[in-house]
């Protein structure tokens, strides 16, 4: 490899996840960090440290002259963005590069261009891949927008073209709704994205989120099956799986293929996921996004096909070509995960910072607890809520849902409230087991079957 | 004149304003009623308003916007 050190743009649980791969391929790590974060377990992995700027994510992690002067000073030869934060920006990507440093990602143009919905959906299209009946590109005016949903019938989305993580999405039922929700569609992504540019699509009643996982070289473009994410609470995934149950291998092996000429038409480099809906009545699936970086639920994926997907990026970033061949990347058995945050569920989800005072994780060959974690920790309230991802494997899936439960029971975590108890009772849910769910079903589940026990009942 | 505070009720990231474009909630020397919101705190992602919890003729800011905050400190000072 022509890299022999990188620098992680990034912290919690990913941030330990990127040093643990870097130092298995023998690379130095470099950690930056937050004023906030000068005690996390991923500073204390790496083999550098650099305080990028104070708590507050806009002063440091986001903070791209910041991060770009802690890798010329420690003279990192890359830079993993990790998610979130600075990974699927494209001005971001450009800079380390201009600083000659490589971006363990795709381009800056690539970014751009599969960041942008509309330009992205273009592009799927172009490929052969299916998209979700909507407009062509952006729409200018209400009228407009009201005439293409008469078209492919109602209810229909008007989408943000800069949004996503499901922000800027509003659900239009009848053409009267039109006027008023375009207006105020329009202000509010402009003020969140600077881009007030809006496109329409139809809704998919009771669809499955399914993606797939893609490699690239610039040359060679590989894809690691799918994985199902429809276990979602206002948009952001809590269960996710891999591969996809009750998929015929037909569809399967059309929807993979799909990505693949996808990854192939934009040139891809790196690790990316295309993700579509899909709709268990018809078979048929549509594209939705492309994410050009390192997903949370990766670990799936890795857990079926016996891939490191970060070394893989590693690798790539530092020149080397792909390591694996299609014919090679075969599926074993069934893996779950769930996201552990620190997140009250019997509290509306309320975020609960604070100490860990213990932690007792559960041990298994076929059980995996990626995590930022150690006891006496202290997790800040200046982020996001993950703590860990719980993931675990079995032969089947009846298997692994069964290993999950076990798992969970020994997963213990206290001093602060998890979601725990949430996966606990999803993985004893008789619904979750039989696969019938999509993605407005976790919000359903969570009013009308999930409830406190009894003994854990406040008294009021 | 007596001088009462207003501390923040969780720890996080302060902002004074809405969203980023927009005018504060509130400028030093501004009169506050009790129920007036004065900013937000932003936990883990998820925002929750400060109100001001007194009355008064002029508040002044203590902490800055998008200054990180633990609960407890003082966000402002009422007059």
């Amino acid at each position: 490899m022509s890299i022999r050190s990188v620098l992680i743009a990034n912290r919690g649980e990913i941030a330990v996840r990127i040093n643990r791969a870097a130092k298995a391929l023998g690379l130095r790590t470099i950690q930056v960090y937050s004023a906030a974060d000068a005690d996390s377990l991923a500073v204390r992995l790496a083999d550098e440290a650099v305080e990028i700027g104070p708590a507050t994510a806009r002063k440091s992690y986001l903070n791209i002259a910041n991060v770009i002067e802690a890798a010329r000073k420690t003279n990192a030869d890359a830079v993993h963005p990790g998610y979130g934060f600075l990974a699927e920006n494209a001005e971001f990507a450009d800079a380390v590069v201009a600083a000659g440093m490589r971006f363990v990602g795709p381009s800056g143009d690539s970014i751009r261009l599969l960041g942008d919905k509309v330009a992205a959906r273009r592009e799927a299209d172009k490929a052969g891949v299916p998209t979700v009946p909507g407009s062509d590109g952006r729409v200018s005016n209400a009228a407009e927008a009201a005439g293409i949903a008469d078209r492919i019938g109602f209810p229909v989305m008007i989408k943000a073209a800069a949004g996503g993580g499901g922000r800027g999405i509003r659900i239009i039922q009848e053409p009267a709704e039109f006027e008023r929700q375009f207006l105020q569609a329009s202000a509010e992504a402009e003020a969140a994205f600077g881009d007030g540019g809006l496109y329409v699509e139809k809704v998919i009643p009771a669809a499955r989120h399914i993606e797939v996982q893609i490699l690239g070289d610039g040359q060679n473009f590989v894809h690691c099956y799918e994985r199902e994410c429809s276990l979602q609470r206002r948009r952001q995934k809590v269960w996710e799986e891999a591969p996809a149950f009750h998929l015929p291998q037909k569809v399967r092996e059309r929807l993979c293929a799909s990505a693949v000429d996808l990854a192939r038409s934009v040139g891809y480099v790196g690790a990316g996921t295309v993700e579509y809906l899909y709709d268990d009545k018809t078979e048929a699936f549509y594209f939705i996004e492309v994410n050009t970086r390192i997903q949370v639920e990766h670990p799936v994926t890795e857990m079926i096909t016996g891939i490191d997907l970060v070394q893989e990026m590693l690798k790539i970033a530092g020149g080397a070509p792909l390591s694996v061949r299609q014919e090679d990347i075969v599926i074993s058995g069934h893996a779950i995960e769930c996201r552990i945050n620190a997140e009250d569920p019997f509290k509306d989800f309320q975020p609960g910072p604070g100490t860990v005072e213990t932690l007792s994780v559960p041990e298994a060959d076929h059980v995996r607890f990626d995590t930022m974690l150690y006891e006496g920790y202290v997790v800040p309230p200046f982020y996001d809520s993950l703590l860990g991802k719980l993931i675990v494997h079995g032969d089947t899936r009846e298997q692994c849902l069964s290993r999950l439960s076990a798992a969970l029971a020994d997963l213990d975590i206290r001093g602060i409230p998890t979601t725990t108890p949430l996966h606990r009772a999803l993985a004893a849910d008789p619904a979750v087991a039989a696969g019938t769910i999509h993605t407005r079903f976790l919000e359903g589940w969570l009013e009308t079957r999930f409830a406190r026990p009894d003994s854990d009942k406040e008294v009021a | 004149m007596s001088k009462q505070e207003i501390r923040s009720p969780l720890p996080g990231v302060f902002y004074r304003k809405p969203t980023p474009d927009s005018p504060s909630f509130k400028e030093d020397g501004d009169a506050v009623a009790k129920d007036d919101v004065i900013g937000l705190v932003e936990v883990m992602k998820s925002f929750h308003e400060v109100k001001a919890g007194v009355a008064g003729k002029a508040i002044r800011f203590v902490a800055e916007n998008e200054d990180a905050i633990m609960a407890g400190d003082i966000i402002a000072e009422v007059e």
